[in-house]
């Protein structure tokens, strides 16, 4: 039992729970699934600066960062006791793409030549690092939600703003996992 | 007299009421979470929703969503998982959301289950393109970036600071962008 725990678990086991997720929020306390809000709430929090768009009781909203604090929590918890033993499996034909960049390091979930500290002081790592993190920020923000809010929630809702939010995020990922990317690993 | 005095009376209450109104339209603006409980209970009933959070964690790390190479595969059409994964998860909540509308089912806490419809702006044309593109990036969306910090990847809190930067800048310039 434990073995298989510790296996890739399956897509189709993780989208189950995930979809399970939706509902589970709505039953315990009405709250509709949507992560990137915390992104908000922590500037209405930290720095509303006198920005109407953050000038709203957060303190309404902390719901969400007692379940993020569980996805931390969890995610802990996964990489402590039932951590896959084996190096990520990666389809070889980006494995070889990758090894052109000089990324080879596969043993963890986020290649360690791309993300880790001594990545954060090449302008490939900074770029990655501070520049992924604004524009998934930004992005998510500009979209009025993001994957959990749009893609999870607002579709399980059949909303068609979300089904076009959803496209232009695939699209803006295929943009940039095929066009740019490839540049930015060169750097 | 009595007049003066019940307009001095009723006015602190519909003013509290309308900075409410103000309040909920302000959060309801591009976040998803505008559910209201329009029950009060102590803060400590959140820790409810810690579970399901544990649990979500868990998922996204034992599946590898939280894996920069489960996102490149998918962008570059080199693997199913990540397609099952969404897919599977939205045909279970649109199911889960049609049962809930059909048998009116209501919270734990008796409640009636409310749903807000989103209004189209071209945010989420432009802004879901610029997240798609940071998405591609960093390999996780918002979700998978604290997941990703859990199992020990701790710089990507940098990439959380950045995140919530980006969002902030957004906020800044809300006014001015096409929306």
């Amino acid at each position: 039992m434990l073995e298989m725990l510790k296996q890739p678990w399956p897509w189709y086991v993780a989208g189950v729970i995930i979809g399970l997720i939706v509902p589970a929020l709505l039953i315990l306390g009405n709250k509709h699934f949507g992560i990137s809000a915390n992104l908000r709430h922590a500037c209405a929090a930290c720095f509303p600066a006198d920005i109407k768009f953050f000038k709203y009781d957060w303190k309404k909203e902390i719901w969400n960062f007692f379940f993020v604090a569980g996805i931390i929590a969890g995610a802990i918890i996964a990489a402590r006791l039932i951590a896959n033993p084996n190096p990520i499996v990666v389809n070889p034909t980006l494995a070889s793409e990758l090894a052109g960049f000089g990324i080879t390091d596969n043993s963890n979930m986020l290649p360690e030549e791309l993300f880790s500290w001594r990545s954060l002081f090449s302008l490939r790592g900074l770029v990655m690092l501070i520049g992924g993190g604004f524009l998934v920020g930004f992005g998510a923000r500009y979209a009025g939600g993001c994957t959990s809010g749009h893609a999870i929630m607002g579709l399980s809702d059949l909303q068609w703003p979300s089904l076009i939010a959803t496209i232009m995020f695939m699209a803006g990922g295929f943009i940039m996992a095929n066009l740019i990317l490839p540049i930015i690993l060169r750097l | 007299m009595n007049t003066v005095k019940e307009t001095i009376s009723v006015q602190p209450l519909s003013a509290q009421v309308d900075k409410d109104v103000i309040d909920f339209e302000v959060r309801s603006l591009d976040t998803m979470c505008v559910n209201e409980s329009h029950k009060v209970h102590p803060w400590w009933y959140n820790f409810k929703y810690m579970p399901v959070g544990i649990l979500f964690g868990i998922v996204f790390v034992k599946a590898e969503i939280v894996s920069w190479y489960r996102i490149q595969e998918m962008f570059r059409l080199q693997n199913f998982h990540m397609y099952g994964v969404i897919g599977t998860a939205v045909v279970i909540g649109i199911i889960s959301v049609w049962l809930i509308k059909k048998f009116n089912l209501k919270t734990i806490h008796g409640e009636k289950i409310e749903f807000h419809p989103k209004k189209f702006n071209k945010g989420q044309i432009y802004g879901g393109l610029l997240f798609g593109l940071g998405w591609a990036i960093t390999g996780a969306c918002p979700g998978p970036l604290f997941a990703q910090i859990g199992t020990g990847s701790l710089v990507i809190a940098i990439v959380v600071l950045s995140a919530i930067a980006g969002t902030w800048t957004y906020g800044y310039f809300r006014e001015r962008l096409p929306h």
